[in-house]
């Protein structure tokens, strides 16, 4: 097992290698979802502002 | 409307909530299977492989290298057909797409560029060297970075969208020169080794060839779930105003788990 | 606004293609001819980076003579790119562009005049202070006349190239070094053929091939760019 990770003696090129292709590719997957959260995050608050004030604009409506 | 036609289902296809939503089907399963032929890919290529008679076992690289390196070239392609739709004939998915691989073909291709030159290293004593194959990768990395940072320089989306298309089509002839700088010019870069056209030409052992054919399939079906993911993204930002977003807003619990959808 | 004016008895009717791009042409020169003090900058910059060089790396003569070929294409290129930037941007900026589009000469061609206009008031200068650069870090003599062929040719390729992308940036935000980052890679084969030519003459071996690999590209260019400059003008003018 330990001859297998030590690669022949390249393992310090070999290793890190692979460790930079998973990290890119880990990155590559989940960047996309911490730009949507923050999309949804927006979202909701616009929402959220659009239908107070729509409430508001129709009580003020209803009063007068 | 019938969508067992293709033109009727590519059609359907294009309307962004439908998009959206096969996406999400298909996302998973092409994700599983990369994972699936990954490893498999993997393990043919980390431990039933040889080592190599000159290189020992720091040839194993190339199974992480050179699929990189084709997913790097096949991106910056798909990214131009996208483009080419994109502004031809002003189709939203085709933007978003378009735009979408550019992250994607960028990480391939810093990967490519890196484990290039870890494997450079032991091989011939330098982390790098200015030879066409190299240069021209490196080149393709910054076209990638100039589409990304010409998108997000722009207010309007579907505008930057365009330009940035454009400039992926004008970049496209590096394409070729990188694919075929080992032919043209006398490289450091070793040659041809795994010909499509002619496989008897190809001088790798097939003990190594599969897994890296099977490497290289495992990173195309990671590219597709990727950017069925990155377009889900992309399309939510860009219909921010339409229906069927809000819909999906508001009916959608926060998450707080690391799941990406 | 006196700006835009050219000749006080311009007939209205004088539209053909060729009235269109003498008109543009002369447009242009009254416009870098008002802001000459301005064309001196690059000059200027080109000659404060060349003369940085021999303190930067010593001045040892036979060191400069190796380098000075391929530091003179870089400070060239570098100093095209500030220039490169703005071509289009006061036009979009005023709505001349607009009018552009509705001309009835092809928005191609009218690009291709622009780039022409910039060429020879922003690069020419550059090319004609090449012999004193030369002095500054040690050219052999006779390596000046092929680069000077090789800037004659790369330039031009340079500045249709860069017109496609200050087009497509034009609409942008401002953003600097943007232009840089695009121009890189198509800029990245043309520097290598004309060092090419000029190390190849700086070794007494033909240099001849380069220089045609370059015009072969210049000629392409001068067909090709100004069709994508035409479109991507026309994404940077719809709003």
């Amino acid at each position: 097992m330990a001859h297998w990770f030590a690669m022949g003696g390249y393992a310090m090129y070999v290793w890190p290698a692979f460790a930079v292709f998973f990290i890119v590719l880990v990155w590559d997957w989940f960047a996309p979802a911490l730009r949507r959260r923050r999309f949804t995050r927006e979202l909701r608050g616009r929402l959220a502002r659009e239908r107070t004030r729509n409430t508001r604009a129709a009580r003020a409506e209803a009063s007068t | 409307m019938s969508r067992s036609y293709l033109p009727h289902w590519m059609h359907w296809l294009g309307s962004p909530p439908n998009f959206y939503r096969f996406a999400g089907a298909w996302r998973p399963w092409l994700m599983a299977a990369a994972l699936i032929a990954g490893a498999i890919g993997l393990y043919g290529g980390l431990v039933l492989a040889p080592p190599d008679y000159q290189q020992g076992d720091a040839y194993r690289i190339i199974f992480i290298h050179v699929p990189s390196a084709w997913m790097s070239l096949f991106i910056y392609a798909t990214m131009a057909v996208a483009g080419l739709i994109a502004l031809v004939w002003r189709v939203k998915l085709a933007e978003v797409i378009a735009m979408e691989c550019a992250p994607t073909g960028a990480a391939f291709t810093f990967i490519t560029l890196v484990t290039g030159s870890l494997w450079g290293k032991p091989m011939w004593g330098t982390w790098w060297t200015w030879d066409a194959r190299l240069t021209s990768e490196l080149v393709l990395l910054f076209l990638y970075l100039g589409v990304i940072g010409l998108y997000n320089a722009f207010e309007d989306r579907r505008r930057g969208a365009r330009a940035a298309s454009l400039l992926a089509l004008v970049g496209i002839v590096n394409l070729p020169i990188v694919h075929y700088s080992v032919q043209w010019w006398n490289t450091l870069h070793q040659g041809t080794t795994v010909d499509f056209l002619d496989p008897a030409r190809s001088s790798i052992a097939p003990s190594m060839l599969w897994p890296l054919l099977v490497m290289a399939l495992a990173t195309h079906l990671y590219f597709f779930a990727s950017l069925l993911g990155r377009t889900r993204t992309g399309l939510l930002s860009l219909e921010s105003g339409k229906q069927w977003v809000r819909a999906l807003v508001d009916g959608q619990p926060e998450r707080t788990t690391g799941a990406p959808t | 606004m006196n700006e835009g004016r050219i000749g006080r008895s311009m007939p209205a009717a004088k539209a053909g293609m060729a009235g269109a791009c003498i008109a543009l042409l002369r447009r242009d020169f009254v416009l870098a001819w008002r802001r000459r003090g301005e064309l001196f900058l690059p000059l200027l910059y080109a000659v404060i980076v060349a003369a940085l060089f021999p303190f930067a790396l010593g001045p040892d003569p036979e060191l400069l003579a190796r380098i000075a070929g391929g530091v003179l294409l870089v400070i060239v290129v570098l100093a095209m790119l500030p220039a490169l930037e703005s071509m289009f941007r006061a036009d979009l900026e005023d709505g001349t562009l607009e009018q552009w589009l509705l001309a009835p000469q092809p928005l191609a061609l009218l690009a291709l005049i622009r780039v022409i206009a910039h060429w020879l008031t922003t690069v020419l200068p550059l090319i004609v202070v090449m012999p004193l650069l030369g002095v500054l870090l040690n050219l052999p003599v006779k390596v000046l006349p092929v680069l000077i062929v090789a800037l004659l040719l790369a330039t031009p390729l340079l500045a249709l190239l860069g017109s496609v992308l200050s087009a497509l940036a034009a609409g942008a935000r401002r953003s600097g070094i943007l232009m840089a980052l695009m121009l890189l890679p198509l800029a990245v084969p043309v520097v290598i053929f004309a060092a090419g030519a000029v190390a190849a003459a700086q070794s007494g071996m033909p240099y001849i091939a380069p220089l045609m690999w370059l015009a072969a590209a210049l000629v392409l260019a001068i067909v090709l760019a100004p069709l994508a400059c035409a479109a991507a003008l026309r994404i940077a003018v719809e709003s």
